[in-house]
């Protein structure tokens, strides 16, 4: 398994994307906010990528910004390939809602006013469609009768499904779904995230964006840590069943916060928008911070992940690893 | 890679609005100097076209029409700034206080109903005759007839924002109505009440003129817009386009100031207006 | 004595279907009490019951035996909701919001992490952790005797999470405030409560 994964293709690749925006403050000010900034990933074939971090840290931005889909006041720079070939505007159009498709994170992406049968088949009314539209709705348990109501009249976990049906039904190489589990209870969202990891198993590559570490943990191949607009930590779902094979000190502490484990909180906040710390986002907060921390820190490769930490990528952060404070 | 460039439209639609008080200013003071020359008749100058001395012509008494109209449009803003302000804040009143309680919202609503229900013109008259006429009596006259509509748009507004959570939550907290009125509805309401107040304008300064116009506003030889217009009707099968044109542009122009000077203030106050 | 629920039922107006049904609780100032249910199950509709938002179609919520509706001014069950973005006005400035809490002590701001440079801010210039932040220090005002935390952390990092709840358990057993918590999340349930309840075996 892992080896087929291994082996599986880069369909897409990120590289130093930032994703910035104007707003206005008070009065006529004009503020620019870095919402990402140099944010580096990978999806590969067969794999989901969980790209995790709080509300707040920029990630729904990361989706739209990767799909060419940014409103008009962002802009982006940096790298986003797809299939070895740089995605520009012209060929996301033509790529977008068949190869590749993105998961909405809400129903306010359905049009209110159409039955969602024909919103899933985008309007065809020919027979060949219609049987498509009905397999893809069977296989996540929606009955022919889904088919015909409106949005508003759907429960929150068959809104999810219609969107999924929706994406799925050109049968795209990659999905990129932005916080697909929002108000859903445990056991729903565990299903919702279930369907991505099948359509990962059938060869597709899925890059699911969501605040739910927990979630994520259950579903993912690679989790992507994502904290104040950038990736601190890249590691395998295995990782996190055992502190001392973290590697940033954001994610160990991630990982101590979780009742499960310890229930124990680093200080601080999270910081965003306009006053992001120079170098490492995460030092102010860090008990290892010293001054090198506060000039830019590379994203390197450590023991088959990658980290944003200049002790970690030079092991320091193993001692200090499950003993941490208790 | 880069998509997408911005420029700051804030900033101009401020420098916008700066120039549209500037000129509305400008208009209402030169009016203000020149009151006595808009009287002044020459019969030996009458009915003449646009030239370089009379930049608008003159009217059939021989009147400098570009005085008249810039004496007259200085009138209308007056009237109507304090007009619509006034209504405005009969308004904003009456929709604060319908947010206070069932009772206080019947009585808003029915005194809203009852202006609403009378014709405009009508109320306008009885009012206007009952001050005395001249420049109060149509100022108490409009301001006491055009709150309706707009403290109809702000109760609803009002009733809308006592649903929300962060009022319910107040409510919990031990707030009262009234507090609750002045701190969480007041900073909600201000666009609408400064957009509903533009809008007022023109409304004001055309009731002005028809009230005017039927003898129970301004005295007829006071140099109002309504009354240059009027005058102005009768002469326009003459060929005598100037006398309307040039007016009635002018007022046009006034309103459109106004409304910028609004969008633009309500843009401002906004803090969290992301993206407009 | 404590908050009683008493054979509380409870239906909105446009649908059919019950959403509490004969529900009964009893929670005191040392009470800790996970409450877990699927959503739509009226979680949200119980809390705001119980901190007197909604009125029953039956049943009586009590505090110390008197009825919840008999509080006039400042109630002692407070509330906090899940969308903490919602339950401050977007043009006010912080301080004015943490204002309307009654006499809320500096301690309280200070044990939440609330740093005095966010309280000239609007609520636009914050996250919704921050957000939340307040809103509890808000809720943890001079008379709160009952606290009910309505998927309070639900939208926040694990961080964050573990920040809030640290300073709460330990407020509340200071105070002797009583806490109801509503979550989906099990092992937070597990952790923070000392007792737990199934709303889901209330409904017939």
């Amino acid at each position: 398994m892992e080896a087929e994964r291994e082996g599986g293709e880069v369909l897409l690749s990120v590289e130093h994307l930032s994703v910035s925006f104007t707003r206005y403050g008070r009065g006529w000010k004009q503020k620019k906010l870095m919402a990402v900034r140099d944010l580096n990933l990978e999806v590969k074939a067969g794999e989901l990528v969980a790209v995790v971090g709080s509300s707040g840290s920029g990630k729904s931005l990361l989706a739209h910004g990767i799909m060419g889909l940014l409103p008009y006041n962002a802009s982006r720079e940096g790298k986003v390939m797809y299939r070895n070939q740089a995605l520009t505007q012209e060929r996301l159009k033509k790529l977008r809602g068949n190869e590749m498709v993105l998961v909405p994170q809400s129903v306010s992406y359905l049009d209110p006013l159409m039955k969602v049968g024909e919103q899933v088949r985008k309007g065809f009314r020919d027979p060949q469609s219609r049987k498509k539209c009905r397999e893809v709705l069977a296989r996540y348990g929606l009955g022919e009768e889904a088919g015909k109501l409106y949005p508003f009249e759907l429960s929150g976990g068959m809104v999810r499904r219609i969107l999924i049906s929706t994406a799925v039904q050109e049968q795209p190489r990659l999905v990129i779904a932005d916080e697909p589990t929002p108000g859903l209870h445990m056991e729903a969202a565990v299903r919702v995230m279930g369907h991505f990891q099948e359509i990962a198993k059938e060869g597709a590559g899925v890059l699911v964006i969501t605040h739910d570490l927990d979630l994520a943990l259950k579903v993912a191949d690679r989790i992507v840590v994502f904290y104040a607009g950038t990736n601190l930590e890249e590691a395998a779902a295995g990782d996190f069943r055992d502190e001392s094979r973290l590697r940033h000190p954001y994610t160990k502490a991630l990982y101590r916060a979780m009742p499960q484990n310890g229930f124990c909180p680093v200080p601080g906040s999270q910081p965003y928008g306009d006053d992001l710390p120079k170098g490492c986002v995460f030092w102010p907060r860090c008990e290892l911070a010293e001054g090198r921390c506060q000039k830019p820190v590379p994203y390197s490769r450590f023991r088959g992940g990658m980290v944003r930490c200049w002790k970690a990528a030079e092991g320091v952060c193993e001692k200090t690893g499950s003993q941490g404070r208790r | 890679m880069r998509i997408g460039r911005q420029r700051n439209r804030r900033f101009a639609a401020l420098c916008l609005a700066v120039g549209a008080v500037a000129a509305l200013a400008l208009i209402t003071v030169a009016g203000g100097l020149w009151g006595e020359r808009a009287l002044e008749t020459d019969f030996s100058m009458k009915n003449l076209p646009p030239s370089f001395r009379y930049p608008f012509g003159t009217d059939w008494m021989g009147r400098d029409l570009f005085v008249r109209t810039v004496a007259g449009l200085s009138l209308s803003i007056r009237i109507g700034v304090l007009t619509a302000a006034a209504s405005a804040a009969i308004a904003f009143v009456l929709g604060l206080t319908a947010s206070l309680g069932k009772g206080a919202d019947t009585v808003v609503s029915c005194l809203t109903d009852l202006v609403m229900g009378i014709p405009h013109m009508l109320l306008l008259i009885l009012v206007s005759f009952a001050v005395g006429k001249g420049f109060w009596g149509v100022v108490a006259g409009i301001s006491l007839t055009h709150w309706a509509s707009l403290a109809r748009l702000l109760r609803a507004e009002a009733l809308q924002l006592k649903e929300s959570q962060y009022v319910k939550v107040a409510r919990k907290l031990g707030k009262s109505p009234v507090y609750v009125a002045v701190k969480h509805m007041t900073p909600h309401l201000i666009p609408q009440l400064l957009v509903g107040t533009v809008l007022l304008f023109p409304h004001a300064v055309l009731h002005e003129a028809s009230i005017t116009f039927l003898g129970f506003g301004l005295s007829p030889e006071q140099p109002a817009i309504g009354i240059i217009l009027s005058e102005g009707m009768k002469y326009l099968v003459m060929g005598k386009w100037w006398l309307a044109l040039f007016p009635g542009a002018l007022l046009a122009l006034a309103v459109i100031l106004f409304q910028a000077i609004a969008s633009a203030a309500s843009s401002m106050v906004d803090p969290g207006q992301a993206h407009s | 004595m404590g908050l009683e629920a008493r054979n509380l039922s409870f239906q909105y107006d446009n649908g059919n279907r019950k959403i509490l049904n004969n529900v009964s609780m009893y929670l005191d100032g040392k009470d800790r009490l996970g409450l877990m249910a699927p959503s739509g199950f009226g979680k949200t509709t119980f809390c705001k019951i119980l901190a007197g938002y909604e009125k029953p179609d039956s049943g009586k919520v009590l505090v110390d035996g008197k009825p919840i509706a008999s509080f006039r001014g400042y109630c002692p069950v407070q509330m906090i909701w899940q969308h903490p973005e919602l339950s401050v006005n977007p043009r006010l400035k912080m301080k004015e919001t943490i204002k309307e809490g009654r006499r809320v002590e500096r301690r309280v701001l200070e044990g939440l992490g609330i740093e005095t440079s966010w309280l000239n801010r609007y609520p636009g210039e914050l996250s919704g952790g921050e957000l939340q932040r307040f809103c509890i220090a808000r809720a943890l005002g001079e008379g709160t005797r009952f606290l009910l935390a309505d998927e309070a952390s639900a939208m926040l990092d694990l961080i964050t999470q573990s920040q809030i709840w640290n300073f709460l358990l330990e407020e509340v057993k200071m105070r002797g405030i009583g806490l109801l918590v509503v979550s989906h999340s099990e092992p937070l349930v597990a952790r923070v409560c000392n007792r737990k309840m199934n709303l889901e075996k209330n409904l017939s």
